[in-house]
């Protein structure tokens, strides 16, 4: 039975860091707590656990920095198991938030903070549906676990309500069911943050990371031209 | 009483008609407006199913028990049971609700399953391997000769030798093999609900294009009746033809919801919605067409293949063939093959756009074998209005529109002979066409429209939005009835507790629901008018709503303001119903559309690659209600014609039968920088405008296929016969594959 493959992804990622961890680390000790000055360290952890979801995860900056072990050994890497709370900060708030080490940030935001523009469309990052800005950069919501994302500043769509980039949406009917809308709206942005003076040509080749199923191609290359051309760009 | 109700002349309307921004636009770009897969409900429990690995297999044994040892899993249930046959991949056999979506996915993954593997047959473009296999039975067909055959002939004899004799008097024969892959509807917002009991009463928030008609679906397996079940779908995150109905997997959220008095969501994951959430059938062609000296097509013999899946075999329907051409002589069958898929679903203009793939290249390839110019030939094809040579829109129809086309695509200025353009390197560029047709009738649509004292307008209609602008649509359609800015209209849609409005399937929404909202607003203007006239003493007939007035026609001084007009209803607002009824004759809609398509293409003859340079759609939808977004329904249908003409496809693995391609970065999908220039144009002149109201959903996603495979063959000279055109596909036509 394949574990389905949101999770797979999640856990081959974390997995193949942990293979690398693991001669390193023969007793899977969790090291951070003595490190931060915890108390005691986790028990009971186990690397069949981890794999299981239902144990622990490094911390997840080590995740995406794909380090390596001695890396992340000497940069205090964290190993946290069961039901945390953590703070994320979403749209400029801190909000205190219970996961799993599996829970990615797109669920978290969608169902412990209720913002819902993000949309989980796609297992693979492929979609863009789950787009938002951690510490002005585009990412994928899905592809990220929750944890990984204390400490960053998270932004979601509905940020963004009084921004250019939703307004020329609107004004250029760049939507039609609207499901893509917000993942789009969130690239845009975070793609004439990075070219404020896009050409066409520009904003053809460098929004290729979301997918649309209505057809609203046309109407969102319109609507990134109007906020390039309206200077409502930063 | 009919012709009451009747549009206002182009040059009169306020509303109608009018360029205006979408009125949900600020929610869909937010992120604030809420589809099924974004309701929160408190104490909600997350619900994912077990979808079948195999293609075609029996169930041993399920044993759901290790799911519910699971941290964090409430229940778990199996929905087949073991000696059940399952005859396609991704099919749900249990199902598995948790606190969490990961506790949910874990679950899933602790079920027990053994399987006894059966024969696959996933095959549907090979036809001798399905007859081989025994898959293959005979869908219909027809015959029809100018001819007719003596009393003494037989019937069968007659027809065959009449075929022969009309080829072999045609000046040109085309005689070859076209097909277009299979390729799912791939709804971004998966098929699924979330739902909650309110004591006996079923709530279901339910991703659907169906609000009005699916209580029943909910009601009679879970044994209650459809009074108890309300339907909410306020968004939809795609459907295309795809969802219409709970489905078992909602009924399953349901009975979940029940025995743990708990609200449950179950959403698809993207390789089921894929695997089980709709596709379009497939279709393959032998075909042969003779035409006379000037390129006029005098007998068509076809015979077709393809797959809609293992329930019920069936595939394009042969009506359709050839497409649009109806040459005086033809033969035509189709073959149904039943392939270890889940049932096919109606997708945008079923049967459509496979048929005129699948045909509309053969009269490309027929003016390529003569040299011709494709554009004089399917001109020459049309007939005329009287003697058409086509069905569907008028010839003239489609004339016009040809015209404005081929000016919007400069064709004549671009045009070579296939496969005689300028090479740049190793690009070649060429030109093709293709023409389409579509009903688009108005559905069953009813609504109440209130009038409040204070002025205040909103509408109750059980309708829904694919992403049409329904809710634009009915508030300009009420906005001309009372002379107010549309965003005046409160609209509110997306409920089965408000009248009932028809599926949105077939393009038929727009027409339905505008008609109904016409007479609404028309006759509540009636009754204001008449209140109004009384005060100002005047004939209520003489009286127009316009500009947030009440006034005397052509004389404003005679006016009261459109809230001292409303003041007089009293107390009550006064509340008014509306109608239409599906087939019904009136000014207000009609049916039957035409369009013309133009592609200008690039090809890379070393890598195959084929590039969108520029895609012309001019079409006719009668009366055009909310312009911008009747131009976004053409963009984008265009832009879904260009993903299947070059990228997407279902692709089955032979001897397993796995969808091996069911995840979006496999499944691939037109991006952005893919689709080149597109211009839209509505061809909307009085003739047509006068019609009134016609569906425009389907028609426009219909023509693509045709007309790339055709700008493609006139770019390279040789036929890329099957659909998509892939790099692969491209060079093996070249002969370097």
């Amino acid at each position: 039975m394949q574990p389905p493959a949101a999770l797979a992804i999640i856990w081959a990622r974390a997995g193949a860091l942990w293979l690398g961890a693991a001669a390193s680390w023969p007793p899977l000790t969790p090291i951070s707590a003595e490190r931060s000055g915890g108390s005691r360290p986790f028990s009971g952890f186990s690397r069949r656990d981890f794999l299981r979801g239902s144990g622990a995860v490094a911390a997840a900056t080590a995740i995406h920095q794909q380090a390596t072990a001695a890396a992340q050994e000497a940069a205090g890497t964290k190993v946290a198991a069961g039901k945390q709370t953590i703070t994320l900060n979403v749209n400029g708030k801190d909000h205190s938030v219970q996961v799993e080490p599996r829970t990615t940030l797109l669920e978290a935001l969608r169902t412990q903070l209720d913002l819902t523009g993000a949309k989980p469309i796609c297992n693979d990052g492929s979609s863009g549906g789950a787009t938002v800005l951690e510490d002005g950069k585009p990412i994928q919501a899905n592809m990220r676990l929750a944890m990984q994302c204390v400490g960053k500043k998270i932004q979601t769509v509905e940020s963004l309500a009084g921004d250019a980039v939703p307004q020329a949406f609107v004004d250029c009917d760049a939507q039609q069911c609207g499901f893509c809308t917000p993942g789009f709206v969130v690239a845009v942005r975070a793609f004439l943050n990075m070219k404020p003076k896009a050409t066409e040509e520009e904003i053809r080749a460098g929004l290729n990371g979301n997918l649309c199923r209505c057809g609203t191609y046309a109407n969102i290359i319109h609507a990134a031209v109007q906020v390039v051309k309206g200077g409502a760009n930063g | 009483m009919a012709d009451l109700y009747t549009w206002p002349a182009a040059d009169k309307a306020t509303a109608v008609g009018k360029r205006v921004k979408r009125l949900d636009g600020p929610e869909k770009s937010t992120g604030t407006a809420k589809y099924t897969y974004d309701i929160n409900l408190k104490n909600q429990l997350i619900a994912k199913g077990l979808g079948c690995p195999h293609a075609h297999c029996k169930i041993t044994s399920i044993d759901v028990a290790p799911a519910l040892k699971v941290p964090g899993v409430v229940h778990a249930e199996a929905l087949r049971q073991s000696g059940n046959e399952i005859e396609w991949q991704g099919e749900l056999l249990a199902v598995v609700a948790a606190e969490t979506e990961g506790a949910a996915r874990e679950g899933v993954a602790a079920i027990k399953v053994e399987y006894e593997m059966l024969p696959v047959f996933v095959e549907e473009s090979n036809l001798a391997a399905a007859e081989a296999a025994g898959r293959a039975t005979k869908g219909g067909g027809k015959t029809q000769t100018a001819r007719e055959p003596g009393d003494d002939d037989d019937e069968d004899e007659f027809i065959a030798k009449e075929i022969e004799r009309l080829f072999a008097e045609s000046a040109h024969v085309v005689e070859a093999e076209y097909g277009i892959d299979p390729i799912t509807h791939c709804c971004l917002e998966p098929h699924g609900s979330t739902v909650e009991w309110q004591g006996n009463k079923l709530v279901a928030h339910l991703s659907t294009q169906n609000v009005s008609g699916t209580a029943n679906g909910f009601a009679t397996p879970l044994n209650i009746t459809a009074d108890d079940v309300t339907v909410h779908c306020d968004y939809i995150g795609g459907g295309f033809g795809s969802k219409f109905a709970p489905d078992y997997w909602g009924v399953a959220a349901a009975k979940i919801a029940k025995a743990t008095g708990r609200p449950v969501q179950l959403m698809l994951d993207r390789d089921q919605e894929l695997k089980i959430g709709g596709w379009r059938p497939s279709a393959y062609i032998k075909a042969k067409l003779g035409a006379d000296k000037d390129g006029i097509v005098q007998v068509w013999d076809s015979s077709h293949w393809g797959s809609s899946g293992a329930p019920n075999p069936g595939g394009v329907n042969h009506s359709t063939i050839p497409y649009v051409f109806a040459p005086p002589n033809y033969r035509r069958t189709q073959t149904n093959i039943k392939t270890n898929h889940a049932l096919a679903r109606a997708w945008r203009a079923p049967n459509h756009p496979q048929a005129c793939a699948i045909t509309q290249v053969a009269l490309d390839d027929l003016a390529r074998k003569m040299g011709a110019n494709s554009l004089d030939i399917f001109m020459k094809n049309l007939g005329t209005d009287d003697k058409p040579g086509v069905a569907g829109a008028k010839p003239s129809v489609y004339k016009a529109e040809m015209e404005v086309a081929a000016k919007l695509m400069d064709w004549n200025a671009k045009w070579h002979p296939h496969g005689k353009g300028p090479a740049k390197g190793s690009v070649v560029e060429g030109l093709g066409m293709a023409i389409h047709t579509w009903g688009g009738g108005a559905n069953n649509s009813t609504c109440t429209v209130k009038v409040h004292p204070d002025g205040g307008v909103e509408t109750f209609c059980g309708t829904q939005d694919l992403g049409v602008g329904t809710r634009t649509v009915l508030a300009l359609v009420l906005a001309e009835c009372f002379g107010l800015p549309y965003e005046a209209i409160k609209v509110n849609i997306g409920s089965s507790k408000y009248p009932v409005s028809g599926p949105s399937g077939g393009s038929t929404t727009v027409g339905g629901v505008s008609a109904a909202h016409r007479r609404a607003g028309q006759d509540a203007f009636q009754k204001i008018a008449e209140l109004v006239g009384k005060k100002l003493e005047v004939d209520p007939k003489t009286l127009q709503a316009v500009g947030g007035r009440v006034q005397v026609a052509g004389n404003p001084a005679k006016s009261v303001s459109w809230k001292e007009a409303c003041s007089l209803l009293g107390m009550q607002p006064l509340e008014v119903k509306g109608e239409n009824q599906s087939g019904q004759r009136s000014d207000l809609t009609s049916s039957q559309v035409g369009g013309v398509q133009m592609a200008h293409v690039a090809v890379d003859k070393e890598t195959g690659v084929v590039t969108m340079k520029k895609f012309v759609a001019v079409q006719d939808m009668g009366l055009v209600v909310a312009r911008k977004q009747a131009e976004s329904q053409i963009y984008g249908a265009v832009i879904m014609g260009i993903a299947y003409s070059l990228f997407e496809r279902r692709i089955s693995d032979p001897k397993t039968g796995a969808f091996v391609n069911a995840e979006l970065k496999d499944y691939k999908l037109a991006r952005l920088g893919d689709v080149g220039e597109i211009v839209v144009e509505i061809y909307e002149p009085e003739s047509e405008r006068s019609r009134g109201v016609i569906g425009l959903g389907e028609p426009p996603v219909i023509a693509p296929g045709a007309a790339i495979s055709n700008a493609v063959c006139n770019a390279l000279g040789v036929r890329v016969p099957t659909l998509p055109m892939t790099p692969e596909r491209v060079l093996a036509a070249l002969g370097k594959a």
